[in-house]
């Protein structure tokens, strides 16, 4: 099992050729108070750089883009009726999705914690 | 406009408290504490906030017969204001629409003026210009901080005995601190409260002074906002602009009757024809009934499927415990309990015409 990061500030811990995705604390920090996630479904597929969910807080909508090509194979459906979760352990309880890997080798692209801590500073 | 952004006297005070500091129409403002907007909006409604407001416009106009003078400009009684009391209005163009929103002030021998931040470098040419006789001077020496919610009186109040006599929409000079203040009970969240003009040598201690109140914390812009929105408050650039007239903003009881009746505006060709007539579209209140904020630019569709008009405000708001919004609607639509469809991202949302405010307005009248 292991953990790997994007730029866009999610991270996806990998288990053979499933994940489960999720932000960052530090991208929670920086939405501030969620208020509505909008997922996928399971059984959607996605690609790398795509568009793959919402994340709305009192200010503003960000987009979730997709860190690799995939498939949702399940999605944390608590986050519907506690959206609020995604600031308190967005690193734990509050994933987004799991999602099966087309290309295991598009995780090389990813940065490892180190990596991601160097990115926010 | 690349120049750097403007700090405002309470800056430090800002960084101080650990405001998360955004560039706001030139101007470096918190967007929010570490409290959080929601947190800092729920204190506003239910004890009492600080805002910093210092990157509006404050103005004074000296002159003969200033309140006439402004009527020319204004389609309010400005003649008629008594001293010591503020009133609601805006600057309206040729065509009937909105050029800015403001307040005014009777301040006895002058008039007080305060317009929107991003819009000072055209009110006050547009003052110069057109108020024949009249000495115009912005203020850059004056922060303006809003203390505002249900116990606004009591934090001020403490420091200041003579804002408890003052009633909604009325304006004094007091000593606040030991240094003279211009207090105005008003404001932009729906809440009793204050606007307060201090010199900017004491205004990061005066508003200390406020915050060492058991009930009062700092709020930023992001819980203006939602407050402003769930009060049914306009925002200029958003729900009214050059181009959208009072009658559709649905502020025409901004408008008083005499002004109405006789005209003498700019604009009033248009905004008295509406008056009889109707306008093309109107603002309402929009209550989505999923949980799905939406934002400026969501187009509203009728029952029927038909496009009617799209979403000008448009947030989470926190005492309603669920999304709001607020929208133009043609005409012949917008009577509260109609059933609309939101477009967020491509989907319909269902969502219901509400009356405004989404929160009942707590002035102290």
């Amino acid at each position: 099992m292991a953990t790997y990061y994007s730029e866009d500030h999610e991270w996806i811990t990998v288990e053979g050729d499933t994940a489960t995705l999720g932000i960052t604390q530090h991208a929670a920090d920086q939405l501030g108070e969620v208020v509505f996630v909008e997922q996928r479904e399971a059984g959607d597929e996605f690609e790398k750089g795509g568009e793959i969910g919402v994340i709305e807080s009192v200010k503003a909508a960000s987009e979730i883009y997709a860190p690799l090509d995939g498939e949702v194979i399940e999605v944390n459906e608590a986050l519907a009726d506690n959206p609020g979760a995604l600031n308190e352990s967005p690193e734990g309880d509050a994933w987004i999705y799991k999602i099966k890997l087309s290309d295991a080798s598009q995780l090389d692209d990813l940065m490892d914690l180190d990596g991601y801590k160097a990115l926010i500073g | 406009m690349t120049d750097a952004p403007k700090r405002t006297p309470l800056y430090d005070l800002h960084v101080e408290l650990g405001g998360k500091m955004v560039d706001f129409a030139g101007w470096e403002m918190p967007v929010q504490y570490p409290m959080g907007i929601m947190g800092e909006h729920k204190q506003c409604r239910e004890k009492a906030a600080l805002f910093d407001v210092s990157h509006m416009g404050q103005v004074i106009l000296r002159g003969e017969n200033v309140g006439e003078k402004l009527e020319t400009l204004c389609p309010q009684a400005y003649a008629t204001l008594k001293e010591g009391k503020a009133r609601y209005g805006f600057f309206t163009n040729e065509d009937g629409g909105i050029m800015d929103d403001l307040i005014v002030s009777n301040a006895g021998d002058h008039y007080f003026v305060v317009v929107n931040a991003a819009l000072r470098h055209q009110d006050i040419p547009h003052m110069q210009a057109n108020l024949d006789g009249v000495e115009v001077t912005e203020i850059f020496d004056r922060a303006l901080v809003a203390v505002q919610g249900p116990k606004a009186e009591e934090v001020v109040g403490e420091l200041c005995p003579a804002a408890r006599e003052l009633k909604f929409m009325e304006t004094a000079i007091a000593e606040i601190g030991g240094v003279e203040c211009r207090i105005s009970r008003l404001g932009y969240t729906g809440e009793d409260g204050y606007e307060i003009s201090i010199p900017e040598a004491d205004a990061i201690r005066v508003s200390k002074l406020f915050l060492a109140h058991d009930d009062c914390e700092p709020a930023g812009l992001g819980a203006r906002d939602s407050l402003r929105l769930e009060a049914g408050l306009c925002l200029y650039g958003n729900d009214i602009d050059q181009s959208t007239s009072p009658i559709e903003a649905s502020l025409s009881w901004a408008i008083q009757k005499r002004r109405k009746e006789e005209g003498g505006f700019p604009g009033a060709a248009r905004i008295q024809k509406e008056l009889t007539e109707g306008a093309a579209k109107k603002l309402v209140g929009i209550k989505p009934e999923g949980r799905a904020p939406a934002r400026q630019g969501v187009g509203i569709q009728c029952a029927e499927g038909n496009t009617i008009g799209a979403i000008t405000s448009g947030s989470f708001g926190p005492t309603v415990g669920g999304p709001v919004a607020m929208g133009y609607v043609s005409a012949g639509h917008g009577e509260p309990g109609e059933k609309v469809n939101l477009i967020i991202r491509g989907k319909a949302q269902p969502a219901e015409i509400v009356a405004l405010p989404f929160v009942t307005q707590n002035y102290k009248r």
